[in-house]
């Protein structure tokens, strides 16, 4: 996706989002697999200044405060040039104030030496109860103020940004227009960018349009339980059995009594979801982007039929079960990309309700809760089962309704045993048994 | 919002409530086809009308912009029109005498000049109540705010969106390129020698500076908009609203004027080709080879600066891409699309064992689906992509397959869904995509190796049961 790494520089007053920003694009970069990291320099201070003592420390005046400011900023700026060159980095996402031109040469210098592109993320804000609610939701309850009460933080952190207000140096239009940037102001109100360079940087300025902070749940569902699923078949275009249809009933009663305001609500083309949508008596849009993936010559097929016609892709997939691709179908890695335009639209709502498949709800929920390429294809996503996701700080809640109406169990762990001189195929194997050996398995005709 | 309930037992459709959407999971009987089968693919984009409004000076690109914008929305199915004021007016005044007609104190002009303004925008009310138009794009100057005033309020009178593009450029030489580019040869100065219709021109973008009142960050701020400047290196966006704002921003975004070519050719002949199968993961066949060879003399004869390569994962489009020695990029997505249950079977064969859904293809060549595969509307959407990549780029050359060909195709040359799946993209054959004032200059390039020839016409008489080659 781009040639030579990304240094991303945040610009902007304490409480303005840059760490929401940083952290949420990280999350962003790293799921369509863009190796991303931020690095915060605040955390870097507070491995050098054990204790916080108060906004003296930021005091323009104070000598000995900013050298350690500077080295702190050295500090992350070296191990930025080693995830980018040394470990394989693409992006690097520089967390800090950098609110003096002079603070911002030092970085651009950096970054030429070292041969990375740079793109500042500026975010100016003046809106007094968005700052407010800012400080109450991250700063409140960040290390440096533990041993504080809420007003006399409140009352250090106010104190904290005026003495970065007098040498503030916003990026200018003018001043500044060789450089490579987006302003984000009021939140998203307004935006003002300047010389995208590349591909990559496209996709950020595009991605950073479309967040909001809006307060809003998103519900991740799959649909109710199949007539396949009960037979223990993946894939296929089934519908629902009669207990996926009590799930849908029981799907309707549950978002009723939520009260939700304005809910939307997304299915995926294939008869499973859509049936579950139905019982809902909502409107609701349907994305082929949300179809389930497609396991190719495996389709319709039990686990142990793919286990003994393709024992060896069968065993392939244990080892590497993100990339994988089935023969003529898709891999965990392509259905990421294929979700990226539905996580796009997730962003820009509010209320949504997603009902899906097992592949696919893990994509969705890896991005919302920054899982790995790793963990994502075993995370546990149960049939009849709600996930309720609200931001909130810099991550996600996620509250698990299991709606009470049985169900197969289609969730395969990961083989826990490794042996390197153990056949994979044995190891395959045990996981089949062990998928059938599960107690809501047990009853059904495998 | 309509309902159409139609029990699940039935055999002859599932209807699927929310959008007008009907899902044919079973054989239709083979008497009719109704009218109002379709299978969509994608999502809403917005909810209600949305009118696009220009707003710069002359040759500030106003017209490139709408043009190629209503390309790109059309060609995602999003129903877009361009009504452009100067084409009303060359329609009311037959003949341009010269720029006193722009004049701000031309009074009789300046009747006439809000008459056709207020035509345009009954045509659009029309456009969006009567022809199902979904977005509006008004290419006009829109240079004063009481222009502007009386755009909104008779949007905010009908419940239209409405989203304002500003171009604005102070750079002489852009503008003296663009108006050599497109303003001397326009229909106003068919009569003019080439140094007066400048001089006039200029004159004509005088009449409009005084009464220039650009958009403001501060006095506009409750409105929706991008501000262009200087083509593309800066952008002020205020209150992006919905989703297909969003869209047309980041499109706005990735264009770009610095001149370029688009190589566009399909892998060399493969062995399944031979055989006359659909689809499938061949290698080439020996006069495959022979093409992706002469493909690459071909290339270097091109002399190309920093021409980037790009293939599809199949094996055919890797190999003829193998062949050129240079570094080149895979992409899933310029997959060809997929035939379902009908993958590497010939025609006949499919004609024999699906005879059914062989004739809804040729009803509806662009939304037919193949069972467990593809339409070409999926393709559209799944190639989307690859055309705002394209757009950021510059010198490509992209390998792909005949009906990937047939979508980019349609995408340059502002195809129809009713042409796109029958354009001719034949073995063997680079186009060269240039692009030229408000379109694509195209140079077909046949390299002279033999290959069988895939390309189906559209069937002239629309039987359900017959096809014959």
């Amino acid at each position: 996706m781009t040639n030579c790494p990304t240094l991303i520089v945040t610009v902007g007053l304490p409480a303005r989002g840059k760490t929401y920003i940083s952290k949420k694009l990280t999350r962003y970069l790293n799921w369509i697999d863009v190796p991303t990291k931020e690095f915060n320099v605040g955390q870097y201070r507070r491995e050098c200044v054990k204790i916080y003592k108060s906004f003296e420390f930021f005091r323009p005046d104070n000598e000995e405060g900013l050298k350690i400011r500077k080295q702190c900023a050295l500090a992350a700026l070296n191990d930025v040039r080693q995830f980018l060159t040394d470990e394989g980095g693409q992006v690097a996402v520089f967390d800090a104030t950098n609110t003096t031109r002079e603070r911002r040469e030092t970085i651009l210098r950096f970054a030429e030496q070292n041969g990375f592109k740079v793109f500042f993320v500026e975010s100016v804000c003046e809106d007094p109860d968005v700052i407010a609610e800012n400080i109450v939701q991250v700063k409140l309850g960040c290390p440096d103020y533990t041993h504080c009460n809420t007003e006399d933080a409140v009352a250090d952190f106010m104190k904290r940004i005026k003495c970065y207000e007098n040498s503030y140096q916003p990026l200018d239009e003018e001043l500044d227009r060789d450089l490579s940037f987006i302003k984000i102001i009021d939140v998203g109100r307004r935006y003002l960018v300047n010389r995208v360079q590349d591909h990559i940087q496209s996709r950020i300025v595009y991605y950073l349009m479309n967040i909001h902070i809006t307060p809003r749940s998103i519900y991740l569902c799959r649909h109710g339980e199949s007539d396949l699923n009960i037979k223990g078949r993946i894939g296929g275009d089934s519908g629902l059995s009669a207990r996926g249809k009590e799930f849908a009933k029981a799907l309707g009663q549950f978002i009723q009594s939520q009260n939700i305001r304005d809910l939307k609500v997304w299915t995926s083309q294939m008869k499973r979801t859509i049936q579950t949508a139905e019982a809902l008596g909502v409107p609701y849009e349907q994305w082929k982007a949300l179809n389930e993936i497609d396991a190719g010559v495996c389709e319709e097929l039990m686990y142990e039929e793919i286990q003994q016609k393709y024992p060896l892709e069968f065993a392939l997939r244990d080892q590497d079960k993100y990339r994988y691709r089935y023969p003529k179908g898709e891999s965990y890695e392509d259905l990421v990309q294929r979700l990226e335009p539905v996580i796009m639209e997730l962003e820009r709502q509010e209320n949504v309700l997603v009902i899906c498949h097992q592949a696919v709800m893990r994509c969705l929920l890896a991005y919302f809760l920054d899982k790995t390429a790793e963990e994502l294809p075993y995370l546990k996503c149960a049939l009849h089962t709600v996930l309720k996701l609200t931001p909130m700080a810099y991550g996600c809640k996620v509250e698990s309704v299991c709606l009470n109406v049985d169900a197969v169990n289609t969730h395969r762990d990961r083989p826990s045993v490794r042996f390197t001189n153990t056949h994979p195929l044995s190891m395959s194997f045990l996981t089949v048994l062990l998928h059938r050996r599960h107690p809501l398995n047990s009853s059904v005709n495998m | 919002m309509i309902i159409y309930k139609i029990p699940l037992s039935s055999h002859k459709f599932q209807y699927i409530s929310g959008k007008f959407q009907i899902w044919n999971i079973s054989k239709i009987p083979q008497t009719k086809f109704p009218e109002n089968f379709r299978k969509s693919s994608r999502p809403q984009f917005t909810n209600c009308p949305t009118m696009i409004v220009m707003v710069g000076l002359p040759a500030r690109g106003k017209t490139y912009i709408s043009k190629k914008l209503t390309r790109y929305l059309n060609w995602i199915g999003v129903p877009t029109q361009v009504f452009n004021l100067g084409q009303y007016r060359r329609e009311v005044l037959q003949t341009y005498k010269n720029y006193e007609f722009f004049r701000p104190d031309n009074e009789e002009a300046m009747k006439i000049r809000r008459a056709y303004a207020s035509n345009a925008l009954k045509d659009i009310a029309s456009y969006f109540t009567k022809e199902q138009g979904q977005v509006a794009v008004l290419d006009a100057t829109n240079t004063t705010r009481e222009r502007r005033g009386v755009i909104i309020n008779f949007a905010k009178e009908k419940g239209y969106k409405v989203f304002f593009i500003e171009s604005v450029c102070d750079d002489p030489e852009i503008i003296e390129a663009n108006t050599m580019q497109v303003k001397l040869s326009s229909p106003d100065y068919e009569n003019y020698d080439k140094e007066e219709a400048l001089v006039d021109f200029l004159k004509r973008i005088d009449c409009y500076k005084m009464s220039y009142v650009p958009l403001d960050e501060e006095k506009d701020r409750h409105l929706s908009f991008i501000k262009i400047f200087n083509v593309g290196s800066r952008y002020l966006v205020n209150r992006v609203q919905d989703h297909i704002q969003s869209r047309i921003v980041y499109y706005l975004m990735n264009i770009h004027v610095t001149p370029r070519s688009i190589y566009l050719s399909r892998h060399g002949e493969s062995e399944l080709n031979l055989l006359g199968r659909i689809g499938g993961d061949t290698g080439l066949s020996s006069q495959g080879q022979k093409y992706a060879k002469a493909l690459a003399e071909f290339i270097r004869g091109q002399s190309i600066k920093d021409l980037k390569v790009w293939t599809s994962h199949m094996k055919r489009t890797i190999q003829t891409a193998e062949a050129l020695g240079v570094p080149y990029e895979q992409w899933k997505a310029l997959n060809e699309i997929d035939a379902g249950v009908c993958e590497e079977m010939t025609y006949e064969e499919i004609q024999a064992t699906h005879p059914e859904e062989f004739a809804l293809r040729d009803q509806d060549k662009y939304r037919y689906r193949y069972p467990k595969g593809e339409s070409y509307e999926d393709l559209v959407h799944r190639l989307e992509p690859v055309i705002m990549e394209l757009e950021r780029q510059e010198n490509v050359l992209v390998i792909c397959h005949q009906a990937v060909m047939r979508c980019l195709l349609a995408y340059f040359l502002d195809k129809s869904e009713d042409d796109l799946p029958y354009l001719k993209c034949p073995l063997h054959t680079v186009l060269k995509l240039t692009p030229l004032a408000y379109g694509c200059k195209v140079e077909s390039f046949y390299l002279n190796i033999q290959a069988v020839n895939t390309h189906r016409d559209r069937p002239t008489v629309k039987s359900l049961l017959c096809e014959s080659e």
